[in-house]
């Protein structure tokens, strides 16, 4: 049942972000576009994920579990390190470069199954990368 | 719909996207107790750390997101998206691979999930890929690049 579940989520959120337009680069460039030809799409998708989220969040408390586990596993932590920064800058550069992040990298494998398979595979072994230097191969 | 000043904006389809996400972080948390961060469960499926989730779940989520694409595009008709080429779509995967799980987190962790929820990190984190793609893409426009073929 939790794996079902899992993949319903996922099927959502690969809908979703197909949905939204979020498969296609150009819109996410077009986000990023600010100093030029802004496309606001990109927004609407974060807004309407985060009022759906937003309310889920205030469900949790009242929950004694989640449905299908024992415990919540939710972040703790709390204080800005030099990591989290410097990894989102990261991040941000190559987001800007082609336009795509992990969910829409994976979504995309069913639309443009060439470009989207080179991103997935880059980014697995950016991920691999990123082990070795944390010693943790 | 459309925006009078943006014409290109799809902001009705992107509400409509944007809400499926919402609801399928939603699940991810109410149902299984997770954070529904992309970049952690791919990392957890490929073995590299990541999520806490179980690793089948792990790979359940991952298949999902081609699937419901894919579920979309039968429904709506074809999309045909310029993507990057190969140089470019190596180096962004490679960025985007080591910084997000250098900076714990992507769009959907950080930016659906941790904002939702006010957290501090999640905001700066944000802020920071934003503001760093941003720059990025005015910088390529500045010197004339352009990636999507």
């Amino acid at each position: 049942m939790k794996t079902l579940f899992s993949l319903i989520s996922g099927l959502l959120f690969g809908a979703g972000l197909t949905i939204g337009g979020m498969t296609e680069p150009a819109r996410v460039r077009g986000f990023l576009d600010l100093f030029g030809d802004w496309d606001p799409t990109l927004a609407f998708v974060m807004g309407g994920a985060l009022v759906v989220m937003a309310i889920a969040w205030r469900i949790v408390p009242g929950m004694a579990r989640p449905i299908f586990e024992d415990d919540f596993h939710v972040p703790t932590k709390s204080e800005l390190t030099p990591k989290l920064i410097g990894g989102a800058v990261l991040f941000g550069v190559g987001w800007g470069i082609a336009g795509l992040c992990p969910g829409p990298g994976f979504a995309a494998l069913a639309i443009e199954p060439a470009g989207a398979a080179i991103f997935v595979v880059s980014m697995l072994v950016g991920m691999a990368l990123l082990r070795l230097t944390e010693g943790k191969a | 719909m459309t925006i009078p000043s943006f014409p290109d904006a799809a902001p009705l389809d992107g509400l409509i996207g944007g809400a499926l996400i919402g609801l399928a972080a939603a699940i991810m948390l109410l149902a299984l107790g997770r954070i529904a961060g992309v970049s952690g469960i791919a990392a957890k499926a490929a073995g590299l750390g990541g999520s806490g989730m179980d690793r089948i779940g792990a790979w359940a989520f991952v298949i999902g997101l081609p699937l419901g694409a894919l579920a979309v595009m039968l429904a709506r008709g074809g999309l045909e998206p310029a993507f990057a080429g190969p140089v470019p779509l190596i180096v962004a995967g490679l960025l985007v691979g080591f910084g997000t799980r250098l900076g714990s987190g992507c769009t959907s962790g950080h930016g659906v999930c941790g904002i939702s929820r006010l957290s501090g990190r999640s905001i700066a984190a944000t802020i920071t890929f934003m503001a760093a793609g941003i720059a990025t893409v005015a910088l390529m426009n500045m010197l004339g690049w352009e990636v999507l073929q």
